[in-house]
């Protein structure tokens, strides 16, 4: 494993960045910011005309680091220990689920526990404790 | 105008997740790692950007939701599901083993696509596969006359 350091200071400023976006999605759009939801409704079936909205929030993801990178010339630690099979397992798990579940880290996490959701409560608890559980077993059960 | 500020609003979104650490996976994965709060390498970042996140979208929902309408649109779209299913628990239990075996869940996977890693791409194309075929499933009639909503993905 790599260690990481504690940043409570800079986790706390781009978590309110991160609430922001879903505060502004809201009142741009109406619509919930929550990844999965955003992401799964790029592939049809298509239900609404929100398609190039999406698109462009997506862009937007990927371009935040094109930018730092541009304006601070390079960019903080990534580190994905995953291999390739693994990568494969754990994304089709994580894009399974979230659909699944109605929602990921960002839909159920942030948004659904602000509006004080008790489904995305549930959700939320059950992502973190299958997440914690599954870390357990990679790391001390071998 | 308004797909510029969607491009926009997804920018901050991914700026906030670099900025708070969120776009390593291994910070992720030493949060997500309770055996490590004995060890010393537990990190708590994770649970520094939830709060952070919450706190600003909890006031701000409470102001954007008082207007009368979305800037961009006629009504707001919210979650009206109240209801405790098999799938509001089942969902979320295979997401997390996704999450906790590799440290990323979307947002910052599709962030992750900028950094220009072929992992994230692999892992990209396999989340957007379980996506697809979640939705399918869903879709099928014999589950879909089982939901009430018109999308069967309400949050």
């Amino acid at each position: 494993m790599v260690l990481t350091s504690f940043t409570p200071i800079a986790s706390l400023v781009g978590g309110a960045m991160i609430g922001l976006a879903a505060v502004l999605l809201m009142w741009a759009t109406g619509r919930i910011a929550g990844v999965s939801g955003i992401a799964a409704r790029l592939f049809p079936p298509y239900e609404d005309r929100e398609f190039a909205g999406r698109l462009a929030f997506v862009a937007g993801l990927a371009a935040a680091p094109v930018l730092v990178r541009l304006v601070a010339g390079g960019l903080p630690e990534q580190t994905i220990a995953a291999g390739p099979a693994v990568l494969i397992v754990g994304g089709l798990l994580t894009g399974f689920g979230s659909v699944w579940g109605s929602g990921c880290t960002s839909g159920h996490g942030v948004c659904g526990l602000s509006r004080l959701s008790v489904r995305s409560l549930i959700a939320t608890m059950t992502f973190m404790a299958a997440g914690m559980a599954t870390v357990f077993v990679m790391r001390h059960w071998s | 105008m308004a797909i510029l500020v969607q491009f926009a609003i997804g920018l901050i979104f991914g700026l906030g997740l670099i900025v708070s650490g969120m776009s390593n996976p291994a910070k992720v994965l030493n949060f997500l790692d309770i055996g490590g709060i004995a060890a010393g390498t537990w990190d708590a970042s994770l649970a520094f950007v939830m709060a952070g996140a919450v706190a600003v979208t909890f006031v701000g929902f409470g102001r954007v939701l008082k207007r009368a309408r979305p800037f961009f649109a006629d009504r707001f779209y919210l979650p009206t599901r109240r209801d405790i299913d098999a799938r509001i628990v089942a969902g979320p239990a295979i997401f997390g083993v996704g999450w906790g075996l590799v440290g990323f869940c979307p947002g910052p996977a599709l962030t992750a696509l900028g950094f220009g890693s072929l992992s994230a791409v692999i892992f990209v194309v396999a989340m957007c596969a379980g996506m697809v075929l979640a939705r399918f499933i869903a879709h099928l009639p014999s589950l879909a006359r089982y939901v009430t909503p018109a999308d069967p993905l309400e949050t």
